[in-house]
């Protein structure tokens, strides 16, 4: 492999100086207006809620339950961030203004992405003590791989939702097309995550979700990658 | 018609198009489009709605790619990436800002996104040069919409741009805002920067402008120098061409 020359260097700190920049003015507008945040909070809270509810112990354990739950959860909430990333861009064509700058395509994919994944995760943050709670499951000693499932599913969601959120936007009819387009696609990535959720929550050992882990990062690694460079043909013409 | 137009005699254009257009599907939204503009030259663009010159400007911001013909902005062909869009300053009728974030914060972001070192002096500046530094810690939803007309000029002009491409500026604004968009865009003119400026207000393009055209069907129908722009029979060409178009 090639070393990293000092232009090349250059360019990859560019962009991610830029990705930071517009991740961290996406943040300051949700935290100022926390509308997304909250509706995906509140969406998940009320779906542990409505499966809890609907759940019969003496027919299925709380660890066989769980996992689904979890990622049917995050799956939709996430969705109401991701559908929100690109549609602030669009009062007013702000968009125009980012696009006519000389920050990269890459770039602004990178900045909306992270903004998405620290949306994702905040809501991951309130949903899974929440689930434990629900659910009465013991997470405190599978903490750190559940978090490590959490973070490298949510790479992969976020990815993929970025960029259908690039292209849904601009459609009357943003709000169905972007569930339609991103959910097969995040098809793999759930598969995966429950899959190493429901035998985290089982007690068996961490080793055991190694497989799955990797897979994950197979998936994070091609999705970040074919997102990012497919990104600028969806705002080019 | 094809229009070729040049201002001669200048060294170094900011702008050089030549035969340039642009199609979406089987619609020329630009066809055949050639003129060039010096430094602190600025040419007023006129002409009915679907006539190609918002068109025109977003190809020459870098926003959509010409279908054929050659265009250079500050020297640099496009599409030309970052280094384009870098010299090009947009101001539109659409203010570009993010309603949850104050005039100081959309102009400073504008700024890093532009790599400019000293941006809190540069931000104040420009906020200063419109009049918008007492309201520049408010949101931008509770300013009315000719204050955030001017936050929006101040966002394209803080990098200080070679050219400025300005579609439809004076939209929203008072005749104070007016005056010193006005005031503005003369003092960017006199220290070297290029303008285009689309609008459907002739005597307020003409004030400004050192060249004049009027736009139909992706064409110039209509180019004069500014030593030759006669009001009067611009605004006949103008409404021939509106009447044209409907």
């Amino acid at each position: 492999m090639q070393p990293l020359t000092a232009t090349r260097w250059r360019r990859v700190t560019d962009i991610l100086f830029a990705a930071w920049l517009i991740a961290r003015k996406d943040l300051s507008i949700e935290f100022r207006t926390r509308s997304a945040f909250f509706s995906a909070v509140v969406f998940a809270l009320l779906g542990l809620v409505i499966f809890y509810y609907a759940w019969d112990p003496t027919a299925v354990t709380a660890t066989d339950l769980a996992p689904g739950v979890l990622w049917v959860i995050f799956t939709f909430s996430g969705l109401l961030g991701l559908h929100r990333s690109f549609g602030v861009e669009m009062a007013d064509h702000a968009i125009d203004g980012l696009l006519a700058s000389p920050v990269s395509r890459e770039a602004i994919f990178l900045g909306k992405a992270i903004a998405n994944l620290i949306f994702v995760g905040a809501v991951q943050a309130i949903a899974i003590p929440a689930l434990a709670l629900f659910y009465n499951l013991p997470i405190g000693s599978v903490a750190g791989p559940l978090i490590a499932i959490a973070i490298l599913a949510a790479i992969g969601l976020v990815a993929v939702g970025t960029l259908f959120s690039a292209m849904a936007v601009n459609t009357r009819l943003a709000e169905l097309l972007l569930p339609m387009l991103a959910l097969p696609f995040f098809v793999p990535i759930v598969i995966a995550a429950a899959q190493a959720t429901a035998k985290l929550l089982s007690g068996r050992p961490v080793v055991e979700i190694g497989a799955w882990l990797k897979l994950l990062l197979a998936f994070d690694i091609v999705f970040v990658a074919a997102c990012t460079l497919a990104y600028p043909f969806t705002v080019e013409d | 018609m094809s229009s070729t137009i040049s201002t001669g005699g200048s060294p170094s254009p900011i702008v050089e198009v030549a035969e340039l257009a642009r199609e979406f599907g089987s619609t020329r939204a630009v066809a055949g489009v050639t003129f060039s503009l010096a430094a602190g030259e600025c040419l007023a663009l006129f002409g009915p709605n679907g006539a190609g010159k918002t068109t025109l400007l977003r190809v020459l911001a870098g926003l959509l790619k010409p279908t054929s013909g050659s265009a250079r902005v500050a020297g640099v062909q496009l599409p030309g990436g970052a280094l384009a869009r870098s010299r090009v300053g947009l101001i539109s009728h659409h203010t570009m800002l993010y309603e949850a974030l104050s005039p100081r914060e959309n102009v400073t972001f504008s700024a890093r996104l532009y790599g400019i070192r000293d941006a809190r002096r540069r931000v104040e500046d420009s906020l200063r040069r419109m009049s918008m530094l007492e309201r520049a810690d408010a949101p931008i939803r509770s300013l009315s919409r000719g204050m955030q007309q001017r936050v929006s000029i101040a966002r394209a002009m803080v990098h200080s741009p070679q050219l400025v491409l300005a579609d439809e500026p004076y939209s929203g604004l008072d005749e104070s805002g007016s005056r010193a968009l006005t005031a503005l865009l003369q003092e960017l003119r006199s220290t070297g920067t290029a303008i285009i400026i689309v609008t459907h207000n002739l005597a307020e393009g003409l004030s400004l402008a050192t060249h004049a055209a009027v736009m139909r069907r992706g064409q110039f129908v209509r180019y004069d120098a500014a030593r030759s722009i006669d009001a009067g029979s611009y605004a006949t060409t103008y409404r021939d061409a509106l009447a044209a178009s409907d």
